[in-house]
């Protein structure tokens, strides 16, 4: 009997991937969980593996395809056999056992975006997604070409979505407006607003009318950013802490152990010292380490300290994670944080590597700066930002008279989610993180 | 005298007077540009008008009132076998073709478009060099290449002039009646010149490489043609190859590879309508930016611009269907856009037409197009056994097709074979354009009886109520 491969609910923010490779040819006999494709889904490329032992009857996608969750990848016929369940069945446990696999964030990101999986795989297409020529009379197409719309954007009221003439003027006249509504508006729950399904859409203005313009897709990684940028921007309400950390005994302390940690393959850089603040501090305020639950209206506290570091790479922002950080020594994170952000560079990171952050750590500090207000990483609750660290004119004020000595400061920004935590809560812990780096002994201690 | 070089400025430089060129160079004038066409004939039709459409149609149709007169005896009326004046049937074909050049040449000097007559190469992207013309140098504001394509040779068998070996246009100039022709090539161009030499007399055999006729056109259609074709014709020969083609004092020996009883052959004449190549080389394009694909169709976006935006190209020479009136629509948006109107090549449905006899027609998308796609999609036949008008002009050998989508129930595709296909299949191509459903076209009052009525009823057997058909049992 034949059975139908979807692609799978891929989690938090995730619709679509791109088809890298197909590993199958029709007719070969596939092993129940063996690799059949590989799929970039926005930040990462994961290998998809069958769900079902049997031969591949049809391959309906092909390299540089993009794909939609629900969308039909591939059929198998299968050997019916009483005993074991049905293969649909199993083709659909295991869907969602590879969703889970591929998912992006830990499980009560899912959680806080119930709609997201309740919601039928397969949706008529929306007003703004056809694919494939608008119905529409010829005239009517000329029409949207002089008012300079898109007919692809107008919201059909004919038969059968047929675009009328009175549709293209009425959409001409309204002008920029955002049609997010078309889009199946997020349901509101007791007034807290869920996670919307994609960037809303606005229209702007045809450019082209005032000089020449280049339109470039939104893809990949570009387009995994906005799409979660936007999510966290509209869904948290950010607050940003600032202080400033006089690392210059940290500095003479990175500088004396650089070599020899270099020696066994690390880079010593200020960010691994900034890995081991955090933890600090983290521990000693688990809110920090926390995801909202707007659904169970709950904070969900984590137990494990997994910091996320944003990379920035050709392919645009990745933010690999680093798993249980607090279990690890300066010398072992200066190695790993080398070589995760090399791989990231490389473009060789797997989907599970950029999940289960529990805070993000964000250092612009090589470039310049004084400093930023970093995004959260949602469903996070804080982002620590660095922006470059500068000697300094310092009065000492804890001497008499006053001295002023140079000093390397370091501005540090504390991005964190008003829900959650208030601002004394944040100062806090942003001073428990000066404290760490301002003292390289106490570091070790954490 | 002797004037040194002259170079003279036009605003639009049309290269190619065929109907995609002249379509074009009449709208730009008509919206006030000053325009040129430069052709290698001088003169406005190009292979259509000339080697092409109309010849052949015109021949298509004394090869009907043939066939016709032998049908008429089943009616009752019986007629002498007819009398063929070769050299009168040419004559008659010529005249039906001056006819139609004058009226253009008519048509572009009211209109102040200038006829040169010459062989255009860019030199760069801002002048053209015209050989064999008085003036040898153009500078344009904007050009629109329109030079079309011409046969596709034989692989290793050059067509020579007068020779026992013709291409479309050697055919055309019906020099004689062979009694043995042998068509190469079952696309429509062989199949309808290949029936005007049977109507004439001829015994024609035609090879083919596919498993079956007309690939382009379902199969469904194409088979009913086949039917009479094979009445017609001597033999059809699919999945069958010409390997080898020699042309001596006595005729053209053949040699053929696949399902033939006899593989050596000879034929007073051939005929290779294999398929037809785009017309870009030898044009100066590589002096320009101007791209191209592999195959040498050049490229083109929505509003026919080349990748050099003033420089504008259409019909066949940028590949699609080469049909002249998909060239003609090309060249009426190419004018437009440069004329600085919103035009754009947009067209949802393209139709096509097969002259035999019964006809095909088609357009929107073919059943087995969606196939390959793997669209879904409801197809509704309605045979003309059933319609009233087809049996009192005693061809009942027709059948109306409607291709509709099940969700929206949006006609995505017609297609039509019987006599006057080609006249009905515009209904179909309005109703794709205009985005109608089913429905609409069912509850459109058509004349009865006509054949017309088929696209009626084919359209009401898809909602499951056509009046001459049984709805399908549940």
């Amino acid at each position: 009997m034949p059975v139908e491969f979807k692609l799978p609910d891929l989690g938090e923010g995730i619709h679509e991937g791109e088809i890298i490779e197909v590993l199958v040819a029709v007719g070969d006999a596939v092993e129940d969980g063996q690799p059949i494709l590989v799929v970039e889904t926005d930040k990462a490329t994961t290998e998809v593996p069958s769900p079902v032992s049997g031969k591949v009857a049809e391959i309906l996608v092909k390299p540089g395809d993009e794909v939609k969750v629900g969308q039909v990848l591939m059929t198998f016929s299968v050997e019916a056999e009483t005993e074991k369940p049905k293969p649909a069945e199993k083709a659909a446990a295991k869907e969602d056992e590879t969703a889970a696999k591929m998912k992006d964030e830990p499980p009560q990101a899912a959680a806080a975006v119930p709609e997201e999986r309740a919601r039928p795989r397969e949706e008529a297409p929306r007003a703004e997604e056809r694919i494939g020529p608008v119905p529409a009379a010829p005239s009517t197409r000329r029409l949207a070409r002089e008012l300079g719309v898109d007919i692809r954007q107008v919201t059909p009221s004919g038969p059968g979505g047929r675009v009328t003439p009175e549709d293209v003027r009425a959409f001409a006249e309204k002008g920029a407006k955002p049609v997010a509504e078309a889009a199946a508006p997020p349901e509101r729950e007791e007034g807290i607003p869920l996670a919307p399904a994609v960037i809303s859409r606005v229209e702007i203005e045809d450019h082209a009318r005032w000089g020449p313009v280049e339109r470039i897709p939104l893809k990949s990684v570009r387009r995994a950013t906005a799409r979660h940028m936007a999510l966290a921007w509209s869904q948290i309400p950010h607050v940003a802490h600032q202080d400033v950390a006089d690392i210059t005994d940290l500095e003479a302390f990175r500088r004396r152990h650089k070599a020899g940690i270099e020696e066994q393959g690390g880079a010593l850089s200020l960010t691994v010292f900034a890995l081991k603040a955090a933890v600090a501090a983290l521990k000693a305020h688990p809110r920090f380490n926390a995801s909202l639950d707007t659904a169970a209206e709950e904070i969900v506290l984590k137990r494990y300290y997994h910091i996320a570091v944003a990379v920035d790479s050709e392919r645009g922002l990745i933010v690999p994670v680093i798993r249980d950080v607090d279990r690890k020594s300066i010398t072992e994170l200066s190695s790993e944080l080398r070589s995760l952000a090399e791989r990231t560079r490389e473009g060789k990171t797997q989907v599970e590597e950029l999940q289960g952050g529990t805070f993000t750590i964000t250092n612009i500090g090589a470039l310049g700066g004084t400093g930023f207000n970093p995004i959260i990483n949602f469903p996070q609750v804080a982002i620590l930002g660095m922006a470059q660290a500068r000697w300094q004119a310092v009065v000492q004020e804890h001497r008499e008279p006053y001295e002023i000595v140079p000093r390397l400061m370091l501005p540090l920004i504390l991005g964190f989610d008003h829900r959650v935590v208030d601002g004394a809560d944040a100062a806090r812990f942003l001073n428990g993180v000066k404290e760490s780096l301002e003292d390289p002994e106490k570091l070790l201690l954490v | 005298m002797v004037m040194g070089e002259f170079t003279q400025e036009t605003e639009v430089l049309v290269i190619g007077g065929g109907p995609g060129g002249y379509a074009a160079a009449f709208r730009a004038a008509d919206l006030g540009r000053e325009v040129t066409i430069i052709d290698q004939e001088g003169r406005l039709g190009g292979v259509c008008l000339f080697r092409g459409c109309i010849p052949s149609k015109t021949l298509l149709h004394v090869a009907e009132l043939i066939t016709e007169t032998r049908r008429a005896e089943e009616m009752g009326v019986t007629f002498d076998p007819p009398r063929l004046n070769i050299d009168k049937i040419r004559k008659w074909k010529n005249q039906v073709v001056e006819r139609l050049a004058r009226g253009l040449m008519d048509l572009s000097k009211n209109r102040g478009v200038q006829v040169i007559k010459g062989r255009a190469a860019f030199e760069d992207s801002h002048h053209v060099r015209v050989q064999g013309s008085d003036i040898s140098r153009f500078t344009f504001k904007h050009a629109i290449i329109a030079t079309g394509s011409r046969a596709t040779p034989l692989p290793g068998f050059e067509e020579k002039r007068g020779g026992r070996i013709m291409s479309s246009t050697g055919a055309l100039a019906l020099a004689d009646i062979p009694e043995r022709l042998l068509v190469v090539g079952g696309g429509y161009v062989g199949v309808e010149l290949g029936s005007i030499y049977a109507s004439l007399g001829s015994r024609v055999t035609v090879v083919e490489n596919n498993d079956r006729l007309m690939t382009g056109a379902d199969a469904d259609l194409v088979q009913i043609l086949v039917r009479q074709l094979t009445e017609l014709f001597h033999a059809i020969h699919t999945r069958t190859r010409v390997t080898s083609l020699e042309e001596r004092e006595d005729g053209v020996a053949v040699t053929l590879e696949g399902a033939v009883d006899e593989p050596k052959q000879v034929f007073d004449r051939a005929l290779v309508a294999i398929g037809r190549n785009p017309n870009s080389k030898d044009i100066g394009i590589e002096n320009t930016k101007v791209s191209m694909n592999e195959r040498g169709f050049i490229s083109v976006d929505e509003q026919m611009r080349t990748s050099e935006p003033h420089i504008f190209a259409i019909g066949d020479v940028v590949g699609g269907a080469m049909l002249a009136h998909k060239a003609m629509h090309e060249g009426k948006v190419a004018a437009e856009t440069l004329a600085g109107e919103p035009a754009a090549f947009d067209y949802q449905a393209i139709p096509a037409v097969v002259y035999t006899d019964p006809q095909i027609a088609w357009c929107g998308l073919t059943e087995e197009e969606a196939r390959s796609r793997n669209q879904t999609v409801k197809v509704t036949r309605f045979p003309w056994s059933a319609s009233g008008r087809a049996a009192s002009l005693g061809l009942s050998r027709g059948m109306t097709k409607l291709i509709v989508d099940p969700e929206t129930q949006r006609i995505l595709g017609m297609g039509i074979v019987g006599r006057e296909a080609g006249e009905m299949i515009s209904e179909g191509v309005l109703a794709i354009e205009m985005g109608a459903l089913a429905q609409d076209l069912a509850l459109t009052i058509h004349p009865h009886p006509t054949l017309s009525e088929s696209e009626e009823e084919v359209a009401e057997a898809f909602l499951g109520s056509s009046t001459h058909i049984l709805p399908a049992r549940k």
